[in-house]
């Protein structure tokens, strides 16, 4: 049997985004030795891609915001089906998290009178987006990377975690590879964080990056830990549809909260034909009132573009379903407007939308200063996750916490923009923390060299199936059955057919075959995230499957309607003993009075 | 739909070669989605960083055609195809496999850069007060995605393989980020004359031609560092002048 190198310290954190990088800080400062491990190089996790903003209620701009309006709007967006202890926090601590990140080196656009600039966004009441141009995610991973090589945290990229180690019932490490030459290495310590990101890959259409494979997901729920929300997947409304290989690349929201405009092929802004119950006197009755509340007129409303992401995604569906859509199968956006309200609108749109403007530019050919975008619906951020404590982030399985989108919780069935950088710093600093804490006040595990060997040699299989199947055709398979059986748009129906289609892949990926040496071998990783991909898309399509109801990010055409009944909990699934995946539901706990009088308050 | 012919460095870390590959071409495609197409029908396990494909995390480096780029933010319709188009790896860096380069020297050198201390806040509740006009150029710079490509055509370390003694323009932009930030109390022209070999650069300006975030590192970073580095160890007198006319506005 093969020895593998062991590394060894008290807190892993698995993952170098702003979750991550931001555990990793913390644990560091609170005196332990602490490993990080990623999968890309430092500094080019998906947070990096982040555009918009990190949403804070330092009230900078407008000074009616606070924590409660904060709150309750996180509560609002995510159809209150969100962990309220978490949304809490969230609020509360997301401008000290801000604020420390300018500490920390971080250059914010600033206001007038020089404090920390903040920007609308959909679904948040008062301009509450601390920014960067549209940049903010570079910002924070470069500042948090910049501060954290100086703290003495040991970072290992490019290495991927295959799976998590237990000794008894607690988590104790993990097993690896380096990418380079496909060596094993095996992690071991006291406490472990996730902190992978997103899922994206699982679909077609996605803004996400080779890395949203659902690792955290899949990991987790191996290690026995329990996944929520899951049902919930935010389909970003605005990616671009044309050309074809730029499909579902983001296009931020910082469009429309500069001013941007929906049109259908008929001219028509049609957002203004559907706007929610909940929030008709939250949105500009006309095009003029939404233009003021771009332009900062505190007694305007927002304009209907503004709405959820879950609604506007959802109405441009529909435009393109009935043939109103674009060319290539979107709708509008439109920046170039502005011209007609400001002299300088081309230098401004440049200035406060360069990478969208060069983004354009380059793969598209197109100048969004002077022509409309063609955009379309996106698979951009998966609200589900693993079930965590609000305070202290630990997963059901002793020793294993989790942080950023990885986890779940504080977004409920839809999450606000903005809201997911703030999260990463508030609940990435709360997990380095407890994680440090567990590791002091718990001794080291013993590493089961006959499991780590075992895991090994599944892992290396793929070698040897001769004749087998080429990865990328069943990542390919998967990500369109999940396309055009758990979208947008749900039905019973095609959501079993997903299932079965499901099991069909997972036999065929028991079957792949990669040619080549294991030196940095990228076919060998995608056979190696299948098993991932595949917990993810079932998760998602069980959990979607039991939620009869229609709310946020999930929305069925045979239950269109939301259902208080199932406002009372969420689902989750777990491994049963026989590896199946089971589905309950888990009640949400009763809101403090506090809070309640909060939301009513905020109306 | 046209067919072209791509021919990519494929070897490890001592040999290598250029193979050809082909493979068609559609509107809008840009050179990773045609080594993606490649990976996926003919060569799984070719080798190249990506992450975001929008030019926005600096992963995906080479050289195109001899020509330091970034493989997503390259379209196909800007490159002759009826000759093979040649994709290889950074030069300036050791080869890893494929496409991939040995880039860690990045990250030792960043370490070794003073960081960041900032001034005592400026308001009861620990914040400080700037003005815009006061961040523009850090922003700038802060904006460098780390592609490395300055690194890679600064003939310091490519033809030269000053590595030990040179930073490379990334970092001499990283440190006038520092310090140029208006919060920022530390001194670091020392250590960009003594150990960071800022005198190296004679300003031929090809890592301003190839950066992708048209930072104008040149002129904007290195020559003011210069100075910087000028005023404070070679010329007191000058230096003296100048805060003498400061003073008088
Ligand atoms: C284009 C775009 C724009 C966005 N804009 C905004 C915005 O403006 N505001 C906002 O709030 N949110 C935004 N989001 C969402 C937000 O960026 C993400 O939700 C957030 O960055 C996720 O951060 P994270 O730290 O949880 O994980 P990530 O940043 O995704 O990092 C995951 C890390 O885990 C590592 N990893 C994964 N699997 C493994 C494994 N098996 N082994 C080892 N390492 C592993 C990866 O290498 C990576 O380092 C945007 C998202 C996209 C795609
Ligand atoms: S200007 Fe200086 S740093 Fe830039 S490429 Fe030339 S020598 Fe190198
Ligand atoms: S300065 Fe420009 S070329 Fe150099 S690493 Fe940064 S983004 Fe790349
Ligand atoms: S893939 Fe991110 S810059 Fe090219």
């Amino acid at each position: 049997m093969t020895d593998y190198p062991i590394f060894e310290h008290d807190v892993i954190v698995i993952g170098a985004g702003g979750a991550g990088l931001r555990a990793a800080i913390e644990a560091s400062a609170n005196g332990v030795s602490v490993g990080l491990i990623c999968k890309s190089l430092l500094g080019k996790a998906h947070t990096v891609m982040a555009e918009g903003g990190m949403a804070a209620a330092m009230g900078n701009v407008d000074d009616r915001d606070n924590w409660k309006v904060h709150f309750s709007d996180t509560m609002r967006g995510g159809q209150y089906v969100n962990n309220w202890r978490m949304a809490e926090l969230h609020a509360k601590e997301a401008p000290d998290r801000v604020r420390e990140l300018e500490a920390w080196g971080a250059v914010f656009d600033r206001t007038k009178d020089g404090k920390i600039l903040q920007r609308n966004f959909g679904g948040h009441r008062y301009p509450r987006l601390a920014h960067v141009g549209d940049r903010t995610g570079l910002e924070l991973i470069r500042t948090l990377q910049d501060h954290g090589v100086h703290q003495g945290i040991e970072v290992y990229m490019e290495v991927t975690v295959v799976s998590l180690l237990k000794d008894g019932g607690r988590v104790i490490g993990c097993l690896a590879y380096e990418r380079e030459h496909g060596r094993f290495r095996v992690f071991k310590c006291k406490a472990l964080v996730l902190a992978t990101g997103g899922i994206g890959r699982a679909y077609k259409i996605t803004s996400n990056s080779w890395e949203g494979t659902g690792d955290g997901h899949a990991l987790a729920y191996d290690a026995g830990a329990e996944l929520i929300d899951m049902e919930f997947i935010q389909f970003h409304p605005t990616g671009m549809v044309w050309p074809p290989s730029v499909r579902g690349i983001l296009v931020t929201e910082g469009v429309r909260g500069e001013g941007g405009i929906l049109k259908n092929n008929e001219g028509r802004r049609f957002m203004f034909d559907d706007i929610p119950d909940n929030y008709k006197n939250q949105t500009a009755s006309d095009p003029e009132e939404g233009w003021r509340y771009v332009q900062g007129d505190k007694n305007a409303n927002r304009p209907p573009e503004l709405l959820t992401r879950d609604h506007v995604a959802r109405c441009i569906n529909r435009e393109v379903k009935a043939g109103r859509g674009s060319p290539h199968g979107g709708v509008y956006l439109d920046i170039a407007w502005i011209k007609e309200k400001l002299p300088n609108s081309v230098e401004h749109i440049k200035k406060k939308l360069p990478s969208m403007y060069h983004q354009f530019m380059q793969l598209a050919n197109l100048d969004i200063t002077t022509t409309p975008m063609e955009v379309g619906p996106t698979t951009h951020y998966v609200m589900g996750g693993v079930r965590v404590d609000a305070d202290t982030q630990e997963s059901s399985v002793p020793g294993l916490f989790a942080a950023g989108e990885c986890a779940a919780g504080i977004n409920g069935a839809n999450r606000l923009g903005g809201n997911s950088l703030s999260d990463l710093i508030v609940f990435g600093k709360r997990a380095g923390e407890y994680a440090a804490k567990f590791a002091q006040e718990n001794q080291a595990g013993t590493i089961n060299k006959d499991e780590v060997a075992a895991k090994a040699k599944a892992a290396l299989q793929p070698f040897e199936r001769e004749g087998g199947e080429n990865p990328y055709a069943i990542q390919h398979d998967l990500q369109e059955l999940m396309q055009a059986n758990v979208g947008i748009v749900r039905t019973q129906d095609e959501m079993v057919e997903a299932l079965n289609g499901l099991d069909l892949l997972r036999n065929r990926s028991a079957k792949t075959f990669v040619p080549g040496n294991i030196d940095f071998n990228p076919g060998w990783h995608t056979a190696l995230d299948l098993h991932n991909l595949l917990i993810v898309a079932e998760a998602i399509t069980l959990s979607a499957i039991e939620r009869q109801e229609s709310r946020g990010g999930h929305f069925r055409d045979d239950f269109p309607e939301k259902d208080p009944a199932f406002a009372k909990f969420n689902f989750a699934v777990k491994k049963t003993e026989d590896g199946a995946m089971s589905v309950s539901r888990i009640p949400i706990p009763e809101m403090p009075d506090e809070l309640k009088q909060v939301i009513e308050e905020m109306g | 739909m046209a067919r072209a012919t791509f021919s990519i460095r494929r070897g490890g870390r001592e040999t290598a070669e250029l193979v050809d590959y082909q493979t068609d071409v559609t509107e809008g495609m840009v050179v990773l989605d045609a080594v993606h197409q490649i990976q996926a029908e003919s060569a799984p396990d070719l080798a190249c960083r990506w992450n975001c494909k929008a030019g926005k995390c600096g992963s995906c480096s080479a050289e195109i055609n001899g020509m330091p780029r970034l493989m997503c933010m390259t379209r196909l319709d800007t490159i002759d195809l009826t000759q093979k188009v040649t994709i290889e790896p950074m030069r300036a860096f050791p080869p890893v496999k494929d496409l991939i380069t040995d880039v860690s020297w990045n990250y030792e050198v960043k370490k070794r850069i003073k960081k960041f201390k900032p001034r005592k806040p400026d308001a009861e509740d620990g914040t400080w007060r700037i003005q815009q006009e006061d961040v523009d150029r850090v922003q700038e710079f802060r904006k460098c995605i780390e592609c490395y490509l300055c690194q890679d055509v600064c003939h310091v370390l490519r033809d030269h393989a000053k590595h030990q003694e040179f930073i490379g323009p990334r970092f001499l932009v990283y440190s006038a980020a520092l310090e140029m930030h208006p919060l920022d109390t530390e001194d670091r022209t020392g250590d960009l004359k003594d150990l960071f070999g800022i005198g190296y650069c004679n300003i031929t300006k090809c890592c301003t031609k190839v950066c992708p975030e048209h930072i104008t590192i040149t002129d904007n970073a290195i020559i003011p560092l210069k100075e910087r580095v000028v005023d404070e160890h070679y010329d007191p007198i000058g230096k003296l002048v100048k805060l003498f006319r400061k003073e008088k506005g």
